[in-house]
């Protein structure tokens, strides 16, 4: 364990406007974990849309704006894989490839901020070791992968290990856990009728499960399932990680 | 292939409307991806030998016109004779001349990719010769008339009942849906068919320089009868498939067939060298190989260098979101499927992609199925990055839409106040606590998805309060 824990929240801007109870349950759990939770003013979008979209320069001012923010930060909790993996995998190259002296002075930075990045999951698995949990939500939960943890991050195991080990809670597999919900940021309104069919066949296997909720560790994958969900007038909700974990 | 008219949003919803197609395509790549998985557990050394296939590939490309020059000089001198296209209009050219030359009529095929992406088969139509596709799945779609919809199994797209009403129809014998069945029946058509040709003509999935072998990897035997029968074989394949030697060459034979079929290696893996030697039984009197390029040298420094890696296993088509979904057609190019974008940007041009490139989720299954590990992601994030920045942006007034957006980011008053606005704005639109229809460009997430409602109060704004929690 982290002999003085502190650590920056990076909220992400749909968690910020559509989920704020996750952002609020994440600083919860991590004082009860004993972390000070900072909040650094001045946060909106890590640029990853912009990114995904092709628009690199617009991508690179924003990281050059956003790299500063956490500068005297110790470390960086994320609730979100996809934004995590813009923070760790995208800036260093953005911002040393920029056509801005100021931002490419910031490419060794934008490298310590990397560094010190963490998903909410792996954070809590790899840097405060603490796993075991009792669940906020009673019942059965499935989880679903969001591609960006899973395939770009390479972290499957540090959510499964929280959900196995929740105390009062029964988790159970998703089929084809690992497979895209069809979000994919502009992606989904792009191709809408292929982002809805891709989450059709998400949805039909979180329903079949019986589980009470579905878990993920990205506000992109929870808006379009939550959406799909409630679209269907089903009964099962779509949480955040941080909100099942007390 | 000439550019379709309708937008690939059109043809992709257009193929989620077919139920056919949805029933085939959810069989097919299931299946092919169980394969796939149960072929790679517990081979310890799989992961090995795709780092060593990537690397092989990479010292190769770094030296390709070495390469191609050893395998040029092995096929000439076993009495073979390379030819060399730069476009696909060369190629056409060369085959064309090699069958007037030898005065062939019908010539059977083998499954070849680079021969769709000539368009050969309407080329020689055009000069009178009959082409007959041999493969299975190919002499299906060639009696439908129609293109391969998968880069390993070209009929993907086709249930067997249909296939069963097709051969009633085109061949005028009625048949059970019994794959069995069918196969026996293209069986009989294709025998006389192998007779009576005067030409083969068929792929490569390698070409071994340094020996100068052309190798086929089938699973049906039609590869080898083509290249045995006829009087004349030409081979075409892309310049990228040449291999140094013959032990590079086991390293990709053992990573191939589990990639795309699951199986440890195919039914038939066929190693030829050149024509009929004096003394030899079987064979061909004249052996061609066109070596084509069209588009593919000038990636050797480009972005799309790593697409030259491609194997043509087709793993990342079945892992594919997206081409589970709508299969290969509504892609409108040769080559289908995640890589098959990157391929259409080399073969066409970055243009020819504006909007294809957006035909992902960027979800990274592909890569992550690859036996060679190319980062398809990461290419098609480039294509649409360069795309925009010449100015084709897929959507009218989207630059405008991101730059905005970019700029807010950057002002984050703005950006905060713009929120609330949006707050406020959004409760016309909420019904039983959901977000169920928007205007605009909104109105293709309400089409099929409900919003949540923007917070009442943004984690932002309750900060403050929960800051002094302590």
């Amino acid at each position: 364990m982290n002999p003085a824990p502190r650590a920056a929240l990076m909220i992400t801007c749909l968690a910020d406007i559509f989920f704020p109870e996750a952002g609020v349950s994440l600083v919860r759990l991590l004082r009860t974990l004993g972390v000070e939770v900072d909040f650094p003013a001045g946060q909106t979008c890590c640029g990853l849309p912009l990114f995904n979209s092709g628009y690199h320069r617009e991508a690179a001012a924003v990281a050059a704006r956003t790299v500063p923010l956490f500068r005297d930060a110790p470390s960086v909790v994320v609730p979100s894989g996809s934004c995590a993996w813009m923070l760790k995998h995208e800036y260093p190259g953005l911002l040393a490839g920029a056509d801005h002296q100021e931002a490419r002075a910031l490419a060794p930075e934008a490298r310590a901020l990397a560094g010190k990045t963490y998903e909410l999951s792996q954070f809590l698995v790899r840097v405060v070791g603490r796993t075991r949990f009792r669940s906020a939500v009673p019942g059965r939960l499935t989880y679903h992968d969001s591609c960006h943890l899973r395939r770009g991050l390479g972290e499957s195991e540090a959510p499964r290990t929280l959900l196995r080990n929740l105390e009062g809670a029964e988790f159970v597999e998703l089929a084809d856990a690992e497979e895209c919900c069809g979000f994919g940021g502009s992606f989904a309104v792009r191709l809408p009728e292929v982002s809805s069919a891709i989450l059709d066949k998400k949805l039909a296997a979180i329903e079949k499960t019986g589980a009470e909720a579905v878990v993920a560790c990205d506000a992109g994958c929870l808006l379009q399932i939550a959406g799909g969900l409630s679209r269907r007038s089903s009964p099962v909700r779509a949480l955040h990680l941080a909100q099942v974990l007390a | 292939m000439t550019a379709p008219a309708t937008s690939f949003r059109k043809r992709a919803a257009g193929a989620l409307q077919d139920a056919f197609l949805k029933q085939a395509l959810s069989i097919a790549t299931t299946r092919f991806l169980a394969l796939r998985q149960e072929a790679f557990t517990g081979f310890r050394e799989g992961e090995a030998l795709r780092d060593r296939a990537r690397a092989i590939k990479e010292a190769t490309l770094q030296r390709l016109d070495h390469w191609l020059e050893r395998l040029v000089d092995n096929v000439e001198g076993r009495g073979g004779r390379v030819h060399y296209a730069a476009s696909a209009g060369e190629a056409r050219a060369i085959v064309l001349d090699i069958a007037r030359a030898a005065g062939a009529r019908l010539v059977v095929k083998s499954k070849s990719m680079a021969t769709e992406e000539i368009e050969l088969n309407e080329a020689l139509e055009a000069a009178g010769i009959t082409p007959v596709e041999t493969d299975l799945g190919e002499y299906i779609i060639q009696l439908a008339h129609e293109k391969p919809s998968h880069i390993i199994a070209p009929a993907i797209h086709k249930t067997r009942g249909q296939v069963a009403e097709l051969f009633a129809r085109e061949l005028k014998r009625p048949v059970a849906a019994d794959p069995e069945a069918l196969t026996r029946i293209a069986r009989e058509e294709l025998r006389d068919r192998f007779l009576k040709a005067d030409m083969g003509i068929t792929g490569a999935n390698f070409a071994v320089a340094e020996t100068g072998t052309v190798v086929l990897v089938t699973n049906e035997g039609n590869g080898r009868m083509a290249t045995s029968l006829p009087r004349v074989h030409v081979a075409l394949m892309g310049v990228e498939k040449v291999v140094p030697s013959l032990s590079d060459l086991v390293v990709f034979l053992a990573i191939l067939a589990r990639s795309a079929t699951g199986q440890r290696l195919s039914v038939y893996t066929t190693l030829l060298q050149g024509p009929r030697a004096p003394g030899e039984l079987e064979g061909p009197d004249e052996f061609h190989l066109v070596l084509l390029d069209n588009g593919r040298l000038r990636q050797l420094g480009g972005p799309l260098r790593e697409a030259l890696f491609c194997l043509r296993c087709g793993a990342c088509l079945n892992v594919c979101p997206v081409y589970r979904q709508i299969g290969g057609h509504a892609y409108g190019s040769t080559y289908p499927g995640p890589i098959g974008i990157l391929l259409t940007a080399m073969i066409q041009g970055r243009p020819a992609v504006s909007e294809l490139a957006h035909a992902s989720s960027l979800c990274g299954a592909c890569a992550e199925a690859c036996p060679v590990r190319i980062d398809i992601p990461r290419m098609l994030i480039d294509l649409r990055r360069d795309n925009v920045h010449e100015g084709r942006a897929p959507q009218p007034g989207e630059r405008a839409v991101f730059r905005l957006f970019a700029w807010l980011v950057r002002h984050p008053r703005l950006f905060r106040l713009v929120a609330r606005l949006a707050r406020l704005a959004q409760w016309p639109f909420v019904d039983r606590g959901a977000v169920r229809r928007l205007p605009l460009f909104f109105g293709e997430w309400t089409r099929t998805r409900d919003l949540p409602p923007l917070a009442a109060r943004t984690f932002t704004e309750r900060w403050h309060d929960l800051r002094r929690e302590t």
